[in-house]
């Protein structure tokens, strides 16, 4: 039972976020972020996200070194997809660095397919696709007046000379229009295999059904292309 | 009783004087054990190579060439411009380097927007790309910020942790590829740095009229500090000296404004998904508070998600009549239009959202021709569908 009385997720067992907050803990990467805070706020003056969201890095620190379970699992709902993960925060004085802590909480979200995280992510899983198969995150025909209203009209000038403003650039690698960069199909291929040997494909299954049955289907099927065995990537982390 | 009272020294009469052993341990250090263990490979910056001083005051080695450039998402994808002029300055300057096909992002963009990744995956995709440098025989030369910032991560990851070293050997044995971490990881914008008296010898523009502010990258100076370049000649070796260095050097005026710390508003998920927050950032603190106390002619960045976020969010704030209106461009096409670099064909400025064309004239640019020029070309590739750009073509 939460100290607040409005607390949220109340209905949500103790137990579910317990687990989550021990994971978070569990991390590798968690006796080098949290030392413990002095609640002095200069994360909340260098950070980005608390100017314009309900958001605070120094709450983040606080709820964790505190052990507050229910605080934890609001913020793992509401405000840890608010960060900019600039890293500001790490001016701490404490050497402290909440984005971390923040990119930790958002790795168990993910893993746990929290609805929050589906939502937080629904327009952008896409991009998720681009990345995991093609080793670039974005690329030029992204560039379309719909995807960027507000960015002006060179975006409706880029779209609509992409072919040839996309060849009249000098490096030969750049001379694409669907990936930043041409990457070889070796290259795409051994990023796939990490993703498949590392759990990630099951990370985007939990948070886009659609997405992972796609990028399944197109990777696995120039795997074989290339005479891979798909059974043979099994994850590597799990031993 | 008298009572002695001191007035502490104006900050600008203050001297920094670096006292102690640096708080950080080295990197180099602990790679060099591991290597000598035989867990994993080191590959030695090549020479030749300049020494610059980093944040606790440590030396960091530089390579001028043969360097494998480890290209940008949002750079080749959005600000085309920004790598090519990386590329024309090794090419002016003569300096060897490798653009490859067999580089994939860092995946850093993504992993920062959505976790959907996880410590294991990140540092083989790191690994992957460091051994398939040294294969390709050249040493990696990172053009983004945030795979800069990314991959000091990862090292400190695979510097503490056994377990996570024995997931990347694993993956890495899986790929046939060697287990290899270079001895220093380097930004392109150090190397600009190293080489800005070889730029400003070249110089054909007068940049002496032209104030520029200078924003840094956070995940150049924020994410693992210690690589960063400091020096004590510029803000007292307080802040980063990186691009202002080269502002100066090149005879332009770098001036200061109140929220040179703050972060461009990026976001990583915000600036593709939730814009309003990016683009709110980066007019109302950064580009307002610029235009406010300093009134630039350019703001001059090296990261990619800050060329983006604080150009491309103009637009929108200046229909509101907002008192913004800078142009922004890297520190690679500020260098290489001083080196007289066509601003189209080279710098490809015309991928930018904020009006250049004030810019380009106080700089001396014929801007009208210029475009003639580029428009020139793209009718010949436009009837031509397989010719190209040629590197003979951008400098005719």
């Amino acid at each position: 039972m939460s100290i607040y009385k409005d607390a949220k997720y109340q209905d949500v067992p103790y137990e579910k976020k317990q687990k989550l907050f021990q994971e978070v803990k569990e991390d590798m990467r968690w006796e080098s972020v949290m030392y413990g805070c002095y609640e002095c706020g200069i994360c909340v003056a260098a950070c980005p996200s608390a100017r314009f969201y309900d958001f605070s890095p120094r709450v983040f620190a606080q709820v964790m070194g505190r052990e507050d379970i229910d605080t934890f699992y609001e913020l793992l709902n509401d405000s840890v997809w608010d960060c900019s993960q600039c890293f500001s925060c790490t001016r701490c004085p404490r050497q402290n660095n909440p984005g971390a802590i923040i990119t930790i909480m958002r790795e168990v979200a993910v893993n746990h397919g929290l609805s929050s995280a589906k939502k937080a992510l629904q327009a952008y899983s896409r991009i998720i696709y681009k990345i995991m198969s093609t080793g670039t995150q974005v690329a030029p025909d992204m560039l379309q007046p719909d995807f960027f209203p507000d960015w002006g009209p060179d975006v409706k000038d880029v779209s609509e000379n992409l072919d040839v403003w996309r060849r009249a650039v000098p490096p030969e690698t750049m001379h694409t229009t669907e990936l930043a960069w041409d990457v070889s199909e070796k290259t795409r291929l051994e990023l796939y295999m990490i993703w498949k040997l590392t759990g990630n494909l099951e990370m985007i299954e939990n948070i886009d059904e659609g997405i992972f049955m796609i990028l399944e289907e197109v990777m696995e099927e120039l795997l074989e292309e290339h005479g891979y065995d798909i059974d043979d990537f099994e994850n590597v982390l799990e031993d | 009783m008298s009572v002695t009272t001191t007035t502490p020294p104006k900050a600008s009469m203050r001297e920094f004087i670096r006292k102690g052993k640096p708080p950080t341990e080295d990197y180099r250090e602990l790679l060099f054990e591991l290597e000598a263990k035989g867990e994993l490979e080191v590959q030695r910056v090549p020479e030749p190579y300049v020494e610059v001083e980093t944040k606790y005051g440590r030396k960091k080695k530089i390579p001028l060439e043969q360097t494998w450039h480890h290209k940008s998402c949002g750079q080749c994808g959005h600000i085309p411009g920004y790598s090519t002029a990386i590329f024309w300055l090794n090419r002016k300057l003569g300096y060897e380097y490798h653009d490859p096909r067999d580089q994939t992002s860092c995946t850093a963009w993504n992993y920062y927007a959505s976790s959907t990744s996880n410590s294991g995956a990140q540092a083989a995709v790191a690994v992957r790309n460091f051994a398939q440098a040294k294969l390709d025989g050249f040493f990696p030369m990172i053009h983004c910020g945030t795979s800069y910032g990314h991959y000091k991560e990862v090292r400190e990851e695979i510097l503490h942790h056994s377990k996570l070293r024995d997931q990347v050997r694993k993956i890495m044995d899986r790929l046939k590829m060697p287990f290899v971490f270079p001895e220093e990881i380097v930004h392109y914008s150090e190397w600009v740095h190293v080489v800005r008296q070889e730029i400003a010898e070249k110089q054909v523009l007068d940049f002496s009229g032209i104030t520029a502010t200078v924003h840094p990258a956070c995940h150049y100076h924020k994410l693992v500090v210690e690589d960063a370049i400091y020096d004590r000649e510029l803000y007292d070796g307080q802040r980063t000296a990186i691009v202002t260095a080269l502002v100066e050097a090149l005879d332009a005026k770098a001036a200061d404004y109140s929220t040179w710390h703050d972060c461009c508003g990026f976001g990583f998920r915000h600036i593709l998904v939730s814009r309003d927050f990016s683009r709110s950032f980066a007019t109302v603190r950064k580009i307002e508070r610029m235009k406010e106390e300093a009134d630039p002619d350019v703001t001059i960045t090296h990261d990619t998600g800050c060329v983006t976020t604080l150009d491309k969010s103009q637009f929108a704030a200046q229909a509101h009549g907002r008192n913004v209106g800078i142009p922004v461009m890297s520190d690679a096409q500020f260098a290489a239009l001083a080196m007289g670099a066509h601003p189209y064909k080279v710098c490809q400025l015309h991928w930018h959202g904020v009006d250049m064309k004030p810019l380009m004239e106080k700089m001396g640019i014929d801007h009208e021709k210029a475009w003639q020029e580029f428009e020139e070309v793209a009718s010949r590739l436009k009837d031509n569908g397989t010719e190209f750009m040629t590197w003979e073509d951008a400098d005719a």
